[in-house]
Order: C-alpha cells, then structure tokens, then sequence
C-alpha cells in the first residue's frame, strides 16, 4: 500500500467516506489534545523535577499527535480548515473527544489514574490503527504507539509506586480510580459513525480492545495491591459533542487568545 | 543573571580561609591560572567550594522558578505548534535546572538542601522571574531578552574553573539559542501582525527591557564579590562587559522588527563600537533581590506549595522503594 498525499487521489477512500473519517479523525486528535493540554496545567508544579519533565514529555508527544490527527481531518474535511482552526475555533458541541481526558487534573494521583486508564487503551488503539487502510492514519500511528506505550509504562510504575506506598497515597490511588473508572466504557464503543469505518478497515473495533485492556489493568492493580473499581454504569457523550462541565473551562483557557483576536497570526 | 551574586556577601569568604595551607592554596591558583579544570575529589579552598554551591544552586533555583511565568502561558498559547515549541522550552528549564543541582551536589550538598535553602528564602533565584507575564507577547520577550541575556553570561561559563559546572553549562548552552529564537519569532509575528499585536508586542519590550540588562547585575564599581570569581576563573567577563554586549546584540535586533528600545538616551557611539544608554535604576533592582519584586511573594508560594503538595508523593515513592528493597533482601 503506497502512502497517498493527498485525498483525492486516494483509492481507499471515495468521497462517500469523508464526513465519517473527518469525525473519526477529531475523536483521535481531541483525545490527545485536550489530554496534552491538561497535562500543561502541571508544569511547574509537580511533586518533583523528575516528575514535571515526564508530564511535559507526555504532553509533547500528544500535542503532537493531536497535531497530526487535526491537519489530516482539516485535510480531509476540505473545507480549508487545518488544526489550529479546528483546536481553537470549535466550541464544545464540536469536541469529540471521550470524557476520561477532560477530568480535571486532581492531585498527583488522579492525574496517573487517568493516564493509566487513557494511556493503556490508546497503545491498543494505535497497535491497532498501524493497520488502518487508510495509510496517513497508519503512519501517525506507527508514531504514535511507541510514545504511548511509555506513556502507559511511566503511569502503571506510578500507579504501582503509589498503590503500594503509604496508606495516604493508597486512598489517593483508589480515589483517582474511583474517579475515572465511570469513563472506561465510553472508550471501547462503537457507534454507527464508526462502524462503516471498522468495516472498511480504516477504524480500530474498540469493543476488541476490551479484554486486554482489562486482563492489563488488573495485572498492575493487583501489583499496586489495589482493587478493581467497580462502578454500575458507563457515562457517556464525548463522541457526540456532550461532553462534561470541565470541557467549556478547558476550552475558554486553551482557545482565548485565538478568539479574542480572530484576524491576528500567531 | 541567573549566576550574578544575589546574596548577601559571605563574610568569611577571604582568598584563603586561615588554617588552609598555603602549598595547596598555592598549587589550586595555579591550576585555576593555567585554565585547568577543577574536579569534584581534587582539593579547593572552602571558599571556592562556597562561593561555587551559591552560584550553581542559584543558578539552577532560577531555572526552576524560571518555568513558571512561562508555563503561565503554557495552557494558553495560541497555536498547536507554540504550545508544543514553548512546551518544549520550558521543559528544557527543568533539565537545566536537573544538570546544575546534579553539578551542585558534587559539591558536597544535597539537592534537598538546596531546595531548603530556596523555599526559607535563604537563597536567591534570578530577579528577572519576579516580573508578572501578562500577555502572549511576554512570551516572547521572555525567550527573546531573558534568554538571550542567559546565553551571554552563559556561552563563557563553559570555560569556567569547576568542571561539572562547566560540562553542565555545554548542555545547557546547546539548548539556550532554540530559546532565543523562538521568542524572538514570536515578537517577530507580534510586530508584523495586527496592531494590536504590535502594541501587545512593544509593551511587552517597555515592560522587559531594563529587568532584563539588570540582570547582568550591579555595576562592575560596585559589585563585591566580582574580582574573587573572575580570579578563580568562577566568572569570566564583568558585568558590565555583559551587560554592554547584550545592549549591542539586541538593540539592532528591535529595530529590525520595528520596535523601539524604551530608553530616550540610548544612542550608537562611533568611539567605543557600542551603544550608549540611560542610567539603570538600581533602587528597583536591590528591591527585587531583596524579595520585593512584584511577584516574587507568587513564585515563592507557588514553589513551596508544589513542594508541600507533593510531599506525599516523594513519601510514597520512597517507602515503596524500601518496602522492594527489603523484599530482595529477604
Ligand atoms: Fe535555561
Ligand atoms: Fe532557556
């Protein structure tokens, strides 16, 4: 399969599949954008030195992808759009991203809890989407995985560390769970938007992704001497545009300059 | 600078404290004059060795405390790619500050120490971060004048007499001109984009320009401690000589985008090859060492509360490190 550059001209894709690959396209780059720039919010302020390099190291590798993902739905969508007007010129209805990334930070805890939880299921979604049909989404993944199977390595030591060190960090660790776990299920659906795209194969079947996701993350609770969370029902709405209360706060910060002077040139 | 002597003037710090011997503190000048390096397990005056811990761990408090006005902008930047480029630096500032503790602790003082001395006030950090960022275009002056200043007084510490202070500012060194440039693009966009960012960008320069040649710190008439490193190769160019070239570097550079140098009395002089310019106002510049910067009391909190907060996690982390240590001991 020969890389294309440009749409038009590539087989894989008649124009029919366009408006679902532009969406799938700011589901993938969302993640990573509003995940990176939560991350931002640590810098200078970590427990640690160490620890406020790797934040930011984590942050960069996804700001860039959010990068790559954003350029290439602005490519696809062809309607002279690229990433920066679709990271800061879209209000939230528009963000496709899942819930899990737009929690807020928390303590230290918290924030490793959802790196965990995000990080583990995205190294299974780029192993898979280094497959995808379409070649520019393989090629971002084929990038991509590699940084984020650190990403979920640097979160499961952190989550092991902290599961298994004092009886503070313990309750912090279980609470940073707690938190989250309700945004798991969000991450392995498949809705009609997607499912053509998993047909074709360009698009990952995220409900595959669940076993091993699961099988991992209790092989690193179970190290961290913690328990699997539980929580009755899965909430959802980030890949329709109905996201949580923290995402309008997100973006008012992330998008303000852009907005506030929509001629200007950065 | 980051590196200026901030703190008081250590009054037990003669050429050679009493008792030292004399051979040694003869052989140690020698080495120095001949532009040897200095190592860690080789013998050194105790007021080198003191002088050397202030300037070092200042230096890299500065780099720490350094990351936060910057990183206020971090979450606001105004495109994917300044996010990620300033993302970029800052998180180089924190590498910067990991080299220079790691050079300092060779010294015989541990990081935690030093982090001590810093959240007590005991120690200085560099007056330059005790100026609020108000706009995108502080953003810019910062990587523009601050960093161009760093790389001033940095390019000549590479040289330095003690040799992990000098490998450490190699790296650093490497890093710094990525930093200057891309702040002075960013003013570049500034001033050639709308009005309001070219007024964003010029009072960004107002606001910038005289903290920044403070930085190089007092004059040469007036600076105690100055003649000391210079002789122990510590330093390498006086403070004003610094100061004097930055002013010559950078003056050119505003006017190319179209910007003015907010002092009136600033002009070329043919004589000495540089510029001349207005009187510094040094009242301003004791009273921000002295703590009273208009945000020093904010960077100081924000420092302490980083590190209170985080104190379980250090905590955390070393109880599990004990608890695997015993298990493989077992
Ligand atoms: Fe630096
Ligand atoms: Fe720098």
């Amino acid at each position: 399969m020969q890389a294309q550059s440009s749409i038009k001209s590539d087989a894989h894709l008649p124009a029919q599949w366009h408006p679902a690959l532009f969406d799938y396209l700011l589901r993938l780059g969302d993640d990573s954008l509003i995940l990176g720039q939560r991350l931002t919010e640590w810098c200078g302020h970590a427990p640690a030195l160490e620890v406020d390099l790797s934040l930011a190291n984590i942050g960069l590798d996804l700001i860039g992808q959010a990068t790559l993902f954003l350029e290439l739905a602005g490519e696809v969508e062809g309607k002279g759009r690229n990433g920066d007007r679709l990271a800061f010129h879209r209000d939230v209805l528009a963000f496709r991203n899942c819930l899990l990334v737009e929690q807020p930070n928390g303590d230290f805890a918290q924030t490793m809890a959802r790196q965990l939880l995000f990080s583990t299921y995205s190294h299974a979604l780029f192993e898979g989407l280094c497959q995808s049909a379409e070649p520019r989404i393989a090629e971002i993944a084929a990038k991509a995985v590699k940084e984020v199977r650190y990403h979920a390595e640097l979160a499961a030591d952190w989550v092991i560390r902290l599961g298994d060190g004092t009886e503070d960090s313990s309750t912090r660790m279980i609470d940073g769970l707690d938190w989250h776990w309700r945004f798991v299920e969000e991450l392995f659906e498949v809705d009609a938007l997607e499912q053509p795209l998993v047909e074709a194969g360009i698009a990952v079947d995220r409900t595959q992704l669940r076993a091993a996701f699961d099988t991992r993350i209790a092989a690193v609770l179970t190290e961290a001497t913690l328990p699997l969370p539980v929580y009755p029902r899965g909430i959802k709405g980030g890949r329709t545009g109905h996201h949580s209360e923290h995402l309008g706060h997100l973006l008012a910060v992330m998008q303000y300059l852009p907005r506030s002077y929509p001629d200007a040139v950065w | 600078m980051y590196t200026t002597e901030l703190g008081k003037p250590d009054a037990k710090a003669p050429v050679a404290i009493g008792g030292e011997d004399p051979a040694l503190v003869a052989a140690f000048e020698a080495r120095v004059a001949a532009d040897e390096f200095i190592e860690p397990k080789d013998w050194m005056p105790e007021a080198y060795r003191r002088t050397l811990v202030r300037q070092i761990s200042q230096h890299a408090h500065s780099e720490i405390v350094g990351m936060l006005p910057e990183g206020n902008w971090l979450t606001r930047a105004p495109s994917l790619r300044r996010k990620a480029v300033l993302l970029a630096k800052v998180q180089d500032e924190g590498g910067h500050g990991l080299y220079l503790y790691c050079a300092a602790e060779t010294l015989g003082t541990s990081r935690d120490e030093m982090i001590d001395a810093l959240h007590s006030g005991k120690a200085k950090y560099s007056t330059i971060f005790n100026y609020p960022t108000l706009t995108w275009a502080d953003i810019g002056a910062i990587g523009w004048l601050v960093d161009g200043a760093a790389i001033m007084n940095q390019v000549p510490l590479q040289r330095t007499s003690y040799g992990p202070y000098a490998r450490a500012m190699v790296r650093v060194c490497k890093e710094e001109s990525f930093h200057q440039r891309q702040g002075y693009e960013i003013m570049m966009a500034l001033a050639g984009g709308t009005p309001d960012q070219k007024a964003m960008a010029q009072d960004a320069l107002n606001r910038w320009w005289w903290p920044s040649i403070m930085m190089f710190g007092p004059p040469d008439d007036n600076s105690p401690n100055s003649a000391q490193s210079m002789r122990w190769r510590i330093k390498r160019d006086t403070n004003d000589e610094l100061r004097q070239k930055f002013v010559d570097v950078t003056v050119p550079q505003a006017e190319y985008i179209g910007l003015t140098v907010p002092d009136p009395d600033l002009v070329w002089n043919a004589d000495k090859g540089g510029y001349d310019f207005g009187a510094i106002d040094w009242e301003e510049f004791y009273a921000v060492v002295r703590g009273e910067g208009p945000v020093a009391k904010e960077r100081m909190k924000a420092r302490r509360d980083a590190w209170d907060e985080g104190a379980w996690v250090r905590e955390a982390a070393s109880a599990y490190e004990a608890t695997r240590a015993a298990r493989r001991a077992a």
